[in-house]
């Protein structure tokens, strides 16, 4: 164990290794941030399709999450890095011409993004589900109309309700940001094996990346837990006091 | 606009990706009965009335589930070899090769999730059949074999072959260590002939097909053995 590594100027690079890692849990955490608001867009809008009462809608839900959720992430990044430019060739010509970086970080997004957002789905039509018909005929009583028996009934309800399952998917998706490690983003993992490869300090290299990963994953369970009192509904079964 | 794709690579190269398909599957079949099997002993630990076992398997569940699993996959590629020297006493660490270092990998990574499922499986049994279990004077251990985890393992057993599917894809991330398992083949051939798209279509297609399969069997076995209560 030598910890002094940590100081130690990268070669061919400006800054010593702690920079470098630290440079990768940025990207890491902004991959993250941007697949999230995909994935929690999106993830509600095919959640709530599957839930109404219209077939075509829970038809196509369905078949997207079975699709998603049925790819490796490793082949669905494989996917949209070299097969959708490699057959599509508008794309192609657009890759050729934009940024590395930025494709690659559109791609991590969209990847990550599309992929946790099967998951979300299936947690959002749980959460909807959980609720008791009479909680959409009260709002239908009222005379609001279904989308806003969602907007005002139902969704403020399941969201609360799903906080924990949510805090599990997020933290999953933090973790799975080291995939995209597969098609070059220049992510915490990234420069964790980067730093082993160069110095041979493998030891050194992923033990800072997995307290790094223990903490991320530690400090986003106490801040959704936060979340999770703040929101919570009197009443419940698991409400805080 | 799709000219130049030619799917007949796929017929002359699948008894090499195949190989790696059988592959994936040996890992599998192997990760989930040694995760099956140390999982239930981690969940022991963690219900454990000795406070020190249950720290210590709640401290290693915990962690494996907050790292990524491609960390993990890293950290015993390395560590395997240099842990079993130390055994050994060898003057130099074994070269296993990560095809064999995966097998281990899987099962310690998986029996974390494993021991998750198990331990929610075991409280879900009523406090009552443990002490039934007590009262015809069965010991901890014929307690457990023979009444708790029977019941826990039925319970689960829908939740158990889920996380085998989603162990099924997991293992495709050793072909970031150049393994030839299904994907890994798959990139060999690809890279080979310059034929990506259609070797990463059909893998697609085939993980697809397969995981889809065996989730609808899933489902038809959970409608099958749920218990009306």
């Amino acid at each position: 164990m030598n910890l002094g590594i940590f100081v130690e100027q990268v070669p061919d690079g400006d800054g010593p290794w702690w920079q470098s890692l630290a440079s990768g849990l940025e990207w890491t955490l902004l991959v993250s941030a941007l697949a999230w608001i995909v994935a929690f867009i999106l993830g509600s809008i095919i959640g709530v399709a599957r839930t109404t009462d219209r077939p075509w809608m829970v038809r196509l839900a369905s078949a997207y999450v079975n699709l998603f959720r049925n790819i490796p992430l490793i082949v669905q990044f494989f996917l949209w890095f070299f097969v959708v430019p490699g057959a599509i060739p508008p794309v192609k010509r657009w890759v050729v011409s934009a940024d590395p970086v930025t494709y690659q970080l559109l791609t991590a997004v969209v990847c990550l993004g599309l992929f946790t957002a099967a998951r979300l789905a299936e947690q959002v039509r749980a959460g909807i589900q959980s609720l008791s018909r009479g909680q959409r005929n009260a709002g239908y009583a009222l005379g609001l109309s279904q989308v806003q028996t969602y907007r005002y009934v139902l969704l403020p309800m399941a969201y609360r309700i799903i906080i924990p399952p949510l805090t599990s998917e997020l933290m999953n998706l933090i973790k799975n940001t080291a995939v995209a490690y597969s098609i070059g983003l220049t992510e915490l993992f990234f420069r964790t094996r980067e730093m082993g490869e160069m110095t041979f300090r493998y030891f050194e290299a992923f033990g800072a990346a997995t307290v790094i990963y223990a903490v991320i994953a530690f400090a986003s369970n106490r801040a959704m837990a936060l979340v999770e009192r703040k929101v919570a509904v009197p009443g419940y079964i698991g409400t805080a006091k | 606009m799709i000219t130049d794709l030619d799917f007949g690579e796929i017929g002359r190269t699948l008894p090499y990706v195949m190989a790696g398909l059988q592959y994936t599957v040996q890992i599998t079949v192997v990760a989930a009965i040694g995760g099956t099997v140390f999982g239930t002993l981690l969940a022991m630990a963690r219900l454990s009335s000795l406070k020190p076992l249950a720290l210590a398997a709640g401290g290693y569940v915990n962690l494996m589930r907050s790292i990524p699993l491609l960390l993990v996959i890293f950290w015993f590629y390395f560590l395997v070899p240099v842990i079993i020297q130390s055994i050994t006493g060898a003057d130099r660490p074994p070269q296993i090769g990560a095809e064999r270092s995966a097998y281990i990998t899987f099962i310690m990574f998986e029996a974390a999730y494993f021991c998750e499922i198990m331990r929610a499986g075991i409280q879900s049994i009523p406090k009552g059949q443990a002490g039934a279990a007590f009262a015809l004077g069965l010991g901890y251990w014929p307690s457990m074999r023979l009444v708790i985890l029977p019941q826990a393992f039925r319970n689960m057993l829908p939740v158990l072959l889920t996380q085998t599917i989603i162990l099924f894809q997991d293992v495709s991330l050793v072909s970031l260590l150049n393994v030839t398992d299904f994907v890994g083949a798959a990139t060999k051939v690809a890279q080979r002939d310059s034929r990506v798209v259609e070797m990463y279509l059909f893998v697609a297609v085939v993980y697809l097909v397969l995981c889809s399969i065996l989730s609808f069997g899933v489902k038809r076995l959970q409608a099958k053995i749920a218990i009306i209560r």
